[in-house]
């Protein structure tokens, strides 16, 4: 019952860790465009395009 | 790439490129020393179509950042120096994507915040669920005694570290909802739902505080999981329906038709008018900006204002607000103030007549609650009573029969039955290329049981071709060109794709279902049917052909020809309706010989023809008094009326402004299959909902007894929640659109 002691915390804390990271990438806007970002993925034009 | 038009991947139709795209000048923003534009994109879809409008725009002198957000549509531009913001719009424009500048809502700058509460809401009351789930199974699978009690206690205080504050935060949206709706001596949904969150809570605090056996915090977090889950898709896809509404409206409000001293009209941005200037305004224009009658007289349709679906008639000096659509006669008026001024408060007029405009029609939601809150509030009072005093029970176990029993009755079923059917019937039919611009319109579509059609632009494309300009002499041609410079009906826009631009006739005056009639050079010029014109009807016309008197003066009255042939798929939709079980009849403002043709080909009996707007909306009125549910198909100034009187209305992309922002459903134009298939999804929607709400119901009436036995432990009280959101999300997931035919790209 003693590994309960660290294993418990140590659960709740990954758990914890994701939770903050998706809060964030919502507070970040990265879900405002979810079939942009699909698409994106195929342009490999855009070594020279500065903001993309 | 760049040499294809549109997009390459095929996915949507290319805008046919335009001479002069949408003047954005007076949608710039200034923001960090740079000037900032929105635009509204629409046929771009895939990776290609991204990196040409992105790559062009980018070429352009000075652009900083061109990025187009996918799913929204939306483009968003910065450049320093001088570009003219017209070269942007052309840019696009000439690559193939219809593109109109658009001013973001404040509100929309923020981006949808209520929908991110929500979100991140979900994300913690699903940390809780997992993380309290993980540590109830511990305590449940070791029902025979394995576990001390000292650990179940420690299990128990974890669990409440976690519940209390992912409740305090998670609860929000519901506990604020149930406050407002107390405080206004009503009772919604919500207020079972907090009642039974915070006292599953609480009673598993205090458990938990004492050494008791049970706690019920993993029932608590996993409730508000799924009915967030469901709060968040109804959210969304009324999100959804709001940008629809506001792209529509982003074409619409752009520029305005301004006349000179000298009269000549020029095309202006709607943002530029000042106080004072001369506007010209078409039938089925909205009005630019508040304003009062210089000359002309027309019923002005200004339902957006003050909700009244009856047209006002306006003269000289009359009043004109902003948001008001012009429906029959060409007016002249002069601006008492400016965009900033007048326009600020349309959207919101807008959105808010949408939402008062379902006031008569009772969600299938809401009846369910209606019926729902009360018996369980009475049920659970009861429990509490009985177990008192029949059971002779201690307070705290009569108390946690009751509260089992709204744990466990709590709709989480109810809260998703309806937003997951809807916003899975929504995306199926927007993928066939129909737009759901309401949202209960597919449960108002799913009880229609008449549909009337409209004949111009609905069953035919609309577009008439002006068969013989030949016989018509040159000089009376040229009058009857500004004629129809000043109208928008498809004859008249026959006549002038065949005669060109040039000046507009003085007076016009339009009467629907008749004709329009104004002066040229101090002549008389009537434009209509042969009564209106004054012209002997001596002869029919031709099977499928249309015809218009033209009249110059005191000379002799010509016949013109015209041609519309039936949209694409126009006989599968009405043979397709019929298969549902649907009665079909046309109504239409076109002579009888015309409409009977029509009416042939497709095999409808039930035809009316040379109806005026009136006409159609009193018919409707009777089939509705008949008891009958009706969807009005149609696309007309002079169906306006008829649509706002159905049930339900469709119109196709092609339709008058006015059209557009009153239907419920607008669906591509290419194929008028799309009305069966909508009617088909609506159906199918409903009846999904309704095989939902029976589960519900079915659930509870098994939960009930169990709960006030007092028989629910937290085990039961998990399984039996999430089994039926999870049972009634795959029934939704069930549904088909169309299932007869492979789903239409795009």
């Amino acid at each position: 019952m003693n590994g309960l002691l660290f294993l418990i915390p140590a659960a709740l804390g990954l758990g914890l860790l994701a939770m903050a990271a998706f809060v964030w990438s919502v507070k970040n806007r990265q879900y405002d465009d979810i079939e942009g970002a699909a698409a994106r993925v195929l342009l490999d034009d855009d070594l020279d395009d500065e903001d993309t | 790439m760049s040499d294809t038009i549109g997009c390459p991947s095929g996915l949507a139709p290319a805008h046919e490129p335009t001479v002069s795209a949408a003047d954005p000048r007076a949608f710039v923003r200034q923001e960090k020393g740079e000037s900032v534009l929105e635009l509204s994109v629409s046929g771009a879809r895939c990776a290609g179509c991204l990196s040409k409008i992105e790559g062009a725009l980018t070429k352009l002198d000075g652009v900083s950042n061109a990025r187009l957000n996918l799913s929204t549509g939306k483009l968003h531009v910065a450049w320093r120096g001088e570009l003219d913001p017209r070269t942007v719009a052309q840019t696009v424009s000439d690559l193939g994507y219809k593109a109109a500048p658009f001013e973001p809502e404040n509100s929309d700058a923020e981006g949808d915040a209520y929908g991110r509460h929500l979100i991140k809401a979900l994300a913690v009351a699903g940390f809780a669920t997992a993380n309290i789930m993980l540590l109830s199974v511990g305590v449940w699978a070791s029902g025979g005694g394995e576990m001390g009690e000292a650990t179940r206690g420690l299990m128990h205080l974890i669990s409440a570290l976690i519940a209390i504050p992912a409740v305090a935060y998670s609860g929000q949206p519901f506990f604020r909802s149930a406050w407002q709706t107390l405080r206004a001596g009503h009772a919604n949904m919500d207020v079972p739902i907090s009642l039974a969150v915070l006292l599953a809570t609480g009673v598993s605090l205090f458990e938990a505080l004492n050494g008791g056996e049970h706690a019920y915090f993993d029932a608590a977090v996993m409730l508000l999981f799924f009915l967030l889950i469901g709060r968040w898709l109804d959210h969304a896809l009324r999100r959804k329906a709001r940008s629809a509404a506001e792209d529509l409206i982003a074409l619409q409000t752009v520029t305005a038709t301004r006349l000179d001293s000298a009269g000549h009209p020029t095309s202006v941005a709607a943002k530029d008018l000042r106080v004072g200037d001369t506007l010209l305004i078409a039938p089925g224009d909205r009005i630019p900006v508040d304003g009062s009658i210089a000359s002309g007289r027309s019923s002005v349709d200004a339902s957006l204002i003050t909700g009244e679906t009856e047209p006002v008639a306006c003269h000289e000096g009359a009043e004109l607000r902003a948001g008001t659509i012009n429906l029959t006669h060409t007016l002249t008026m002069q601006a008492t103030a400016t965009v900033q001024n007048s326009l600020v408060s349309e959207l919101a007029e807008l959105i808010e007549a949408g939402q008062q405009s379902k006031g008569h029609f009772v969600r299938l939601a809401d009846q369910a609650s209606r019926l729902y809150v009360p018996t369980v509030h009475t049920l659970a009072a009861l429990t509490l009573v009985g177990w008192l005093v029949l059971a002779q029970a201690p307070f705290r176990e009569s108390l946690m029969a009751a509260i089992a029993l709204l744990i466990i009755t709590c709709p989480c079923a109810l809260g998703l039955a309806t937003p997951v059917v809807q916003v899975v019937a929504t995306s199926k039919l927007f993928r066939r290329g129909i737009l759901v611009t309401s949202g209960d319109a597919l449960e108002r579509l799913a009880k229609v049981d008449h549909v009337v059609f409209d004949k111009t632009g609905t069953l035919t494309t609309g577009q008439y071709r002006w068969t013989n300009p030949r016989t018509l002499p040159e000089a009376e041609q040229k009058a009857l060109a500004a004629l129809a410079r000043g109208s928008r009906h498809p004859v008249a826009r026959a006549v002038v794709e065949v005669c060109g631009t040039g000046t507009i006739a003085e007076g016009i005056e339009e009467i629907p279902g008749q004709g329009c009639s104004g002066t040229v050079d101090g002549v008389r010029i009537a434009l209509g049917r042969a009564e209106f014109v004054g012209a002997e009807a001596q002869e029919h016309a031709e099977e499928g052909q249309s015809a218009a008197w033209v009249k110059v003066g005191d000379g002799a009255a010509h016949r013109l020809t015209f041609e519309d042939d039936l949209r694409p798929g126009a006989r599968e939709a009405v043979d397709a309706l019929r298969a549902l079980g649907l009665a079909v009849s046309i109504q239409s403002g076109d002579r009888a010989a015309a409409v009977c043709a029509v009416a042939d080909k497709l095999g409808i009996d039930d035809w009316y023809a040379e109806q005026t707007p009136e006409d159609k909306a009193e018919r409707l009125k009777a089939l509705r008094e008949a008891g009958h549910h009706t969807a009005m198909v149609g696309d007309g100034l002079n169906d306006t009326p008829a649509l706002a009187f159905a049930d339900a209305s469709l119109t196709p992309a092609t339709a008058a402004e006015a059209a557009q922002t009153s239907a419920d459903f607008v669906f591509r134009p290419d194929n008028l299959r799309s009305v069966a298939i909508t009617v088909e999804g609506a159906r199918s929607a409903k009846r999904h909902i309704l095989q939902n709400f029976a589960f519900a119901a079915l659930y509870n009436v098994i939960a009930a007894p169990v709960a006030m036995a007092g028989l629910v432990t937290p085990l039961i009280a998990a399984l039996a929640m999430s089994g039926s959101s999870m049972l009634v999300t795959l029934n939704a997931l069930r549904q088909h659109v169309g299932s007869t035919e492979e789903e239409q790209p795009g």
